[in-house]
């Protein structure tokens, strides 16, 4: 028998994943991390992913299932790996995607080598997403529910990890799930989905960088495309691209934050318009079902979680280093975040957007 | 092999004789002892009986002197709590140490934050022992409370408890000490010690969970913490746990009866594990004293192994059903750093691969065999997935 650790939130995609392994006849293991920092108050918020009460709900879900059920200390890995990334991109004037980066060195790294350590063959997960294999290859494609499909933050798995994965929810629909979970007598079938930054309780980013880490933020200029000031900023970690809100200037038409230029601590902003780009150059890539990009390719380009893919091009043009041409321009190109590529519903990488252009 | 259970410092399994005395109170004689009836005459001498066993147990002269308590966490709060809010007029400075367990750690916390005490928490050497003469040092005019343990839950040390008691009657000071860990290993005498407040838990002497005990000199007075009707002379309000006593009366009656016996056979087992430790693995070190210094309690084995994740030996031996433990079992909750192995000044890459066993009743040398393959098996593994 394959023995399989479920990654478990105490949510209701990870609790009825895990019924459905034991239903397949994996013998299941569940897992769930402590990765929440103790210089922050923890929370017991229904709807926070790996609050006290996350794990609470986690082990009552185990106990339901009888199966065994493990906390795994990962505050070091999880600090170094993700909030001290978070933290070093705001400073650098980016917009970092830390469930991202949680993704590829925790869910899918340390805590995968902890299931293995424990004699495990296999780590799963309640993401709606599809593992195949194909020509020698693993590849990832989006899972069944289009709206809940969550393959644009596991862009970052390579072989060996996607290997040794199952995404048991791959061919179900939320609303499937929420029913399934009813039907197991779970009592998180009504709980509210987990949003947000999970280590952050009260979702305040902006707080919890000043609380924790100051001297990122240093108030600075808020210039126009002319380069005349305009106002001041708090600290360009407040900021984010195509922000139109808090700015705290009245121009008589409506202004966004257009860029957070790093070097001299300016927010530049500027009309609608100027919010458009025509491309993005990408860095730290992963590509699935192949190894490397070979010339240009026509993909699908999706520039944040909360958005869909839309038709683009691609192309290397330096060693780690790829361009990306929207058919259309997009709005807000945000340095930091993750740009995936698809084609329909395969995934076939993506990754770290370093700057946007505009041709013009 | 069937499960191996080597976590009795967590809890031990209620012995079968214990279970036998307390069935009939739940059941024929389950009159509350506080009634004035017949029924409530027959359960109040029960009470009283079992309260005669716990004060045999601990070598008090009055039956009297042992409040019955819901464990030895509450045991270590009223101790505290009782004896600051009591004698605040006097002083308002209580001396522990920093290897307590946290029922006393938290109350010290909740003494300075709400009613204004000053806490001294006295450094251990690497053995986890305090130093009469460190004690002696920190004493201070307006100091009311002394509270040192018995015996350290997680690495076994044995503190000097009659030079430090001593220290305190010198000085006309309160001594308590919390011997959760010690009783049904080692000898308490309480009037040899010289100590005034002692706290008790019946589920570490295979007695039931939810009942435990303070001994509090005549004499000595608290400021009860639960409020009420006038149980326990008034110390401790709430009606009697009856079954739950007279299961601890039956318990103490049993550790008392086998102690020495009990101590010979768990120091030879647990001497026998440390040394097959030493012989399997490199890269060991055992915290706590050594085994042949009489400073360890009989049961008691802790072994670090450096550059391994405690955690994962821990779930792997899980997985195996051989179960142990590391930190203390309240603290597992939380995961973080054992605060006694930081207090010993371990070095962090063996406070990480920190494993405790705790040997007790059912313990056998053939299940030590056994954990020891176990443990070379799984260390093998981890070594190679390195």
């Amino acid at each position: 028998m394959k023995k399989v650790m479920i990654a478990m939130s105490g949510g209701v995609d990870s609790s009825v994943a895990a019924a459905l392994l034991k239903e397949e006849g994996y013998e299941v293991i569940g897992g769930t991390m402590h990765i929440f920092p103790d210089y922050e108050e923890a929370t017991d918020r229904e709807d926070h992913c790996c609050s006290y009460s996350a794990v609470r709900d986690a082990k009552r879900v185990a106990q339901k299932l009888d199966i065994p059920h493990f906390v795994f200390n990962l505050q070091e890995d999880f600090q170094e790996k993700v909030i001290d990334y978070f933290v070093d991109e705001y400073s650098q004037g980016r917009t970092p995607n830390p469930c991202v980066m949680c993704n590829k060195e925790i869910k899918f790294e340390a805590l995968h080598r902890k299931a293995i350590e424990i004699g495990c063959d296999y780590i799963a997960s309640g993401h709606y997403a599809k593992i195949e294999k194909e020509s020698g290859r693993y590849i990832l494609k989006k899972g069944m529910d289009e709206n809940k499909d969550q393959s644009y933050m596991l862009y970052v798995l390579n072989q060996e990890q996607l290997s040794q994965t199952l995404f048991p929810l791959s061919e179900y629909t939320k609303d499937e799930i929420r029913a399934k979970a009813k039907a197991l007598g779970f009592e998180i079938h009504d709980k509210a989905e987990s949003q947000e930054i999970c280590f952050v309780p009260d979702d305040d980013y902006v707080r919890f960088l000043d609380a924790n880490y100051p001297e990122i933020s240093k108030s600075g200029p808020i210039l126009d495309t002319e380069g005349n000031r305009v106002g001041t900023h708090e600290g360009l970690s407040h900021y984010t691209i195509g922000q139109r809100r808090g700015l705290g200037i009245s121009m008589g038409y409506p202004i966004y934050v257009i860029d957070l230029d790093h070097e001299n601590n300016a927010v530049i902003i500027g009309e609608d318009e100027a919010v458009f780009s025509d491309g993005l150059i990408a860095e730290d890539l992963n590509f699935i079902p192949f190894a490397d990009i070979d010339g240009r390719m026509e993909v699908e380009a999706q520039i944040r979680y909360n958005s869909y893919p839309v038709k683009a091009y691609i192309e290397k043009v330096a060693e780690g280093e790829l361009k990306v041409e929207f058919e259309e321009d997009q709005r807000a190109v945000t340095p930091g975040q993750s740009v995936v590529f698809y084609l329909e519903d395969l995934v076939l990488g993506g990754g770290i957007i370093k700057k946007s252009f505009k041709k013009s | 092999m069937n499960d191996i259970y080597m976590d009795h410092a967590a809890t031990t399994p209620v012995a079968q004789e214990v279970i036998k005395a307390m069935k009939s109170f739940y059941s024929e004689k389950f009159a509350n002892p506080a009634s004035s009836h017949l029924p409530g005459q027959k359960s109040a001498a029960a009470l009283e009986n079992a309260r005669e066993e716990v004060a045999e147990l601990v070598g008090a002269k009055r039956a009297e002197e042992i409040v019955f308590t819901a464990g030895g966490t509450e045991a270590d709060n009223l101790a505290l709590k009782g004896a600051a809010m009591a004698l605040s007029n006097q002083g308002k400075h209580i001396i522990t140490t920093s290897v307590e367990h946290h029922a006393v750690l938290r109350s010290c916390e909740y003494l300075e934050k709400y009613l204004g005490f000053e806490i001294t928490y006295l450094n251990v050497d690497k053995n986890g022992l305090v130093d009469p003469q460190t004690l002696h040092n920190n004493i201070r005019g307006d100091t009311i409370l002394i509270s040192i343990m018995f015996a350290n839950n997680e690495i076994g040390s044995i503190q000097p408890i009659k030079k430090l008691a001593a220290v305190a009657k010198e000085n006309g000071i309160l001594f308590h000490t919390d011997a959760v860990q010690a009783a049904g290993q080692l000898e308490i005498d309480v009037n040899d010690l010289g100590i005034d407040l002692l706290s008790l838990s019946a589920h570490k002497f295979n007695g039931p969970k939810g009942i435990g005990a303070l001994f509090v000199r005549k004499g000595v007075e608290l400021i009860p913490q639960i409020s009420g009707g006038s149980q326990e002379r008034k110390r401790r309000a709430g009606t009697a746990n009856l079954a739950a006593a007279v299961g601890m009366g039956k318990a103490a009656e049993m550790a008392e009866k086998n102690l020495g016996k009990k101590r010979k056979e768990l120091i030879s087992l647990r001497d026998y594990f440390i040394s097959q430790l030493r012989l399997n693995f490199k890269n060991l070190k055992i915290n706590g004293p050594e085994p042949g210094s009489k400073l360890r309690l009989p049961a008691n084995i802790n072994a670090a192994f450096k550059d391994l994740d405690a955690e994962t030996l821990l779930f792997n031996l899980s997985l195996n059903n051989i179960a142990a433990a590391t930190g203390s079992a309240c603290a597992s909750g939380s995961l973080s750093v054992s605060h006694v192995l930081k207090a010993i000044e371990l070095e962090q890459a063996y406070i990480k691969g920190s494993i405790r066993f705790s040997l007790g009743k059912g313990n056998t040398k053939e299940e030590i065999d056994y954990v020891v393959e176990k443990l070379k098996e799984i260390i093998s593994r981890l070594n190679s997935l390195k």
